[in-house]
């Protein structure tokens, strides 16, 4: 619903709201340049003096402007219509012609009326509206989004688009609450809803009308300090009723030009002060650096307007539609869904079909969206992947927070299918934690919870038979399942080794797509389509088969080049496929980001420990060391004459400082033996590295690290 | 009371026989080209003897910028004339007016002058902008302005 209240006037406002922020930024460097152009001054000059100065300087002079910036204008009879000069204030001095910069001028009209008149008014007050909205709307959203006023300044991930709309708006926000706020009140002067002026006084009924006094002479205009100024009108030459029309900082009065009187002075009003603090807030005229920092504030606009429409976007691509979605309140059966990838939701789908086909009421939304109580509900379905190291995916990671405020009907019994991928650790972890935390709450369990293995069909409509079995219908649930989608890659080349000691393996490099992404705004748009870090996977799709299979990269999306190791399985469907694949012919892949297997941030050094083709996202990390952060390896295979893969890059390394140190440990050699015994006898020296905030990471397969933990390698001497 | 009404009853028949052979009036101002927000008019009328007499067009809304056009609304203000329905919208630089007016056919000859005066943000005031005789003979006569008005005619 917030959500709904941000988005919905940004995408209908975005246009002009991001037009008259950069209008509005343009004019915000007039007052900046006015303030260095005008000299200070020290002499004080009283209104008399300086009136008196200019008038003789000047012929027809019809009145002198104070502004705030300091500047003295003084606009005369020029011949053929009006001249305006530039007054120095010190002496009434003409400094010379005075013309308002076209530029600003311009700007002025577009900013406030769009040169539409009342219309352009119209259009440029409700877009302050819909800025004070957005920058409202915007606030709260990432209140409820961070969790808490307090964690409003912490950093926040996601795509770029997301992070520039939200670092962009936390620095902005109170500039533009200033500017809208401001603009909203002065668009609402200018309808008259809200009086910003003084009642002026009365014409004064009756003047002195003899000869006009020495203007110097006039005892009001001598009590006005030229700092308390504003306008100053010249009554018109020859007409000896007419008065001076006197504008002050504090109200505005007449003055008779010949005795000099003050005549009925009227202060101004609470509404006029309003409006001129407001003005000056807005304008930035005699507040320079205030308006300075509003106009860099409303750089940020169409910079935010391009993101947040990105995002929208982005959401609205990625959103999942379910056909016969009933409402949360009237449904009897709930699917809540923990997806990263959206793979998930597929499943869901399905199984939101095979329910309303047996004529339930069913409702479907993501683990994100629990509700506190499902009052007609008598089944919960929770269908959960995990996310790399065991932690809830995008669409569950408020779920367990969000469980301390569920209140669960009595009858409400649920069931939790897991979704995973079993050759990482922590196999299904996140739907293992969610079963958990709903059985705390007291709720029975309709059947205890599954797995789904790589998006196995055959699992899935296994959970489905026996859910069916507990609620009385029979469940047929067809899943095909859906990967992301994949490209085609051409092989560039491949290196082999290990084919003496019975363990093939090659080293394969594919190319990149070249012209995925021309422009900038595509990236912030969509991302790469292509984006990759060592460590990260790629899933290839075997001919024949359904299921990807994901191995390590060992290069970076910026190399221009995929490149993985694969050791070839004897039956192994893919890598038999992938040892056969000879240069130029082509693998359909996607990628799969694995946050968990990165480096930390930082320059602390990192214990790197690899076997087999376990070394290609280690070769990674180390052919990308720029910094040249300590990068200790330990390699383990099984002769250094047959398998010791990458052999040259790494001796390039050392050379280079990208690799700290190496050591490997070969066991078909005679003296050979496993890295579990190179750790055992450096772990004094590990032990040490660690203490002072080293990183370890282990690549090797799934059997292997479990292996060397096995080996009691990590419990170090005491 | 009674006084007052005979007063009022008076009044009116007075004035509706003037109003009644009210002529439609094509009121015509062309802006010169200047640098600037649109400019504030006021089109009034002036007796013979230099005297206020009756507001015929405003153009700008505001009573804030109406203010900048000095004399016409010191006069205006106290003749109490309501100006409600002959106000339109400022004009900018270079753009061209045309409104309909009611100028009442006894004025016409008889020694009343058409007034323009402008006024401009950050820009000047100009009293006697332009300056047209009521006469039969200047109808459709185009005179120039001195300031902000480029050329102004009126055609009864």
């Amino acid at each position: 619903m917030l959500r709904r209240l941000h988005s919905a006037p940004g995408l209908v406002a975005g246009l002009i709201v991001a037009f008259m922020a950069i209008t509005g930024s343009v004019l915000s460097v007039q007052p900046v340049m006015d303030h260095f152009a005008v000299r200070s001054t020290t002499v004080a000059m009283n209104v008399a003096a300086l009136a008196n100065a200019v008038s003789t300087h000047l012929t027809g002079v019809e009145r002198i402007v104070h502004a705030a910036s300091g500047a003295v204008t003084a606009y005369y009879d020029g011949g053929k219509g009006v001249a305006a000069a530039l007054i120095d204030p010190a002496t009434g001095a003409v400094l010379g012609d005075y013309s308002p910069s076209p530029i600003f001028v311009f700007f002025t009209e577009l900013h406030r009326s769009l040169f539409l008149g009342m219309n352009g008014r119209f259009a440029s007050g409700m877009s302050a509206l819909a800025l004070a909205v957005l920058a409202v709307g915007g606030m709260l959203l990432l209140v409820k989004r961070l969790g808490g006023w307090r964690k409003i300044f912490v950093t926040v991930k996601g795509t770029i688009s997301q992070r520039l709309h939200v670092e962009l708006a936390r620095i902005a926000i109170v500039g533009l609450l200033v500017s809208s706020l401001t603009g909203g009140y002065m668009s609402l002067t200018s309808f008259g809803v809200i009086a910003s002026t003084s009642p002026v006084g009365q014409f004064p009924a009756s003047v002195d009308g003899g000869t006009p006094a020495l203007i110097s002479s006039l005892s009001a205009l001598q009590a006005v300090p030229l700092a308390d100024l504003r306008e100053l009108v010249f009554p018109y030459a020859g007409d000896p009723t007419d008065v001076f029309t006197l504008t002050t900082a504090s109200g505005q009065g007449y003055v008779d030009q010949a005795t000099g009187a003050l005549l009925n002075f009227t202060p101004k009003s609470v509404g006029q002060s309003i409006y001129e603090t407001l003005y000056m807030l807005h304008t930035g005229q005699g507040l320079w650096w205030f308006g300075a920092l509003l106009g860099l504030a409303a750089l940020c606009v169409p910079v935010l307007a391009v993101t947040g429409t990105s995002i929208w976007w982005l959401r609205r691509r990625n959103q999942i539609k379910v056909a016969n979605n009933a409402g949360a309140r009237h449904a009897d059966t709930v699917i809540l869904v923990g997806s990263e990838g959206n793979s998930t939701w597929g499943f869901a789908q399905v199984l939101h079909r095979a329910l309303v086909n047996q004529g339930h009421q069913v409702h479907t939304g993501a683990m994100n969206d629990l509700a506190t109580a499902y009052p007609a509900a008598r089944h919960l379905l929770v269908l959960a992947a995990t996310y790399g190291d065991g932690s809830a995916p995008t669409s569950a990671n408020r779920f367990l927070s969000r469980m301390a405020r569920f209140k669960p009907h009595p009858n409400l019994s649920f069931a939790v299918l897991g979704f995973g991928d079993r050759s990482f650790s922590h196999y299904c972890r996140f739907a293992q934690v969610s079963a958990a935390a709903l059985a705390e709450k007291g709720m029975d369990q309709i059947l205890p919870m599954a797995t789904v293995d790589r998006q196995s069909p055959q699992a899935f409509a296994q959970w489905g038979q026996d859910l069916g079995g507990k609620l009385g219908n029979a469940l047929a649930l067809e899943h095909v399942p859906t990967f992301p989608p994949t490209i085609s890659l051409s092989l560039a080349s491949r290196t082999d080794f290990g084919m003496e000691v019975q363990a093939p393996t090659v080293v394969m490099r594919f190319t990149l797509p070249k012209r995925e992404i021309s422009h900038w705004w595509e990236h912030l748009a969509f991302g790469k389509t292509m984006s990759f870090q060592p460590g990260d996977l790629v899933g290839i799709l075997p001919p024949g088969s359904p299921v990807p299979r994901f191995y390590s990269l060992a290069s970076a999306s910026g190399d221009g080049e995929l490149e993985i190791c694969v050791r070839k399985q004897t039956g192994g469907l893919c890598s038999e496929f992938l040892h056969n694949l000879q240069p130029g012919e082509r693998i359909q892949a996607f990628v799969k980001a694995n946050p968990d297997f990165r480096p930390r941030k930082g320059i602390s050094p990192i214990v790197l420990i690899g076997a087999g083709t376990g070394i290609a996202p280690l070769v990674g990390f180390v052919r990308h060391n720029d910094r040249h952060r300590p990068l200790h390896l330990y390699f383990g295979g099984r002769d250094p004459a047959s398998d010791f893969l990458y052999a040259p890059i790494l001796g390039e390394a050392i050379a280079d400082n990208r690799l700290a140190g190496l050591v490997t440990a070969f066991s078909r050699i005679v003296g050979g033996g496993y890295v579990q015994d190179r750790i055992r006898e450096d772990g004094a020296a590990i032990r040490d590295l660690v203490s002072s905030g080293a990183q370890i990471m282990v690549c090797g397969g799934d059997k292997w690290p479990r292996a060397l933990s096995k080996a009691s390698i990590w419990r170090w001497p005491p | 009371m009674k006084k007052l009404i005979t007063v009022l009853m008076l009044a009116t028949a007075l004035g509706t026989p003037t109003l009644a052979f009210a002529k439609d009036t094509k009121l015509s101002i062309q802006m010169s080209n200047y640098w600037g927000p649109p400019a504030y008019l006021a089109v009034y009328l002036n007796k013979l003897d230099g005297s206020f007499d009756s507001t015929v067009w405003v153009a700008g809304g505001q009573s804030r910028y109406q203010r900048d056009l000095r004399s016409w609304f010191r006069a205006a203000s106290s003749s109490n004339q309501r100006i409600d329905g002959i106000t339109g919208a400022s004009i900018g630089s270079g753009r061209t007016m045309q409104v309909d007016v009611n100028i009442a056919d006894s004025l016409i000859d008889a020694g009343y002058t058409l007034h323009v005066d402008s006024a401009v943000q950050d820009g000047g005031l100009v009293r006697d902008d332009a300056v047209l005789k009521l006469t039969q003979a200047n109808s459709g006569t185009v005179v120039a302005g001195r300031g902000y008005v480029g050329a102004l005619s009126v055609s009864f």
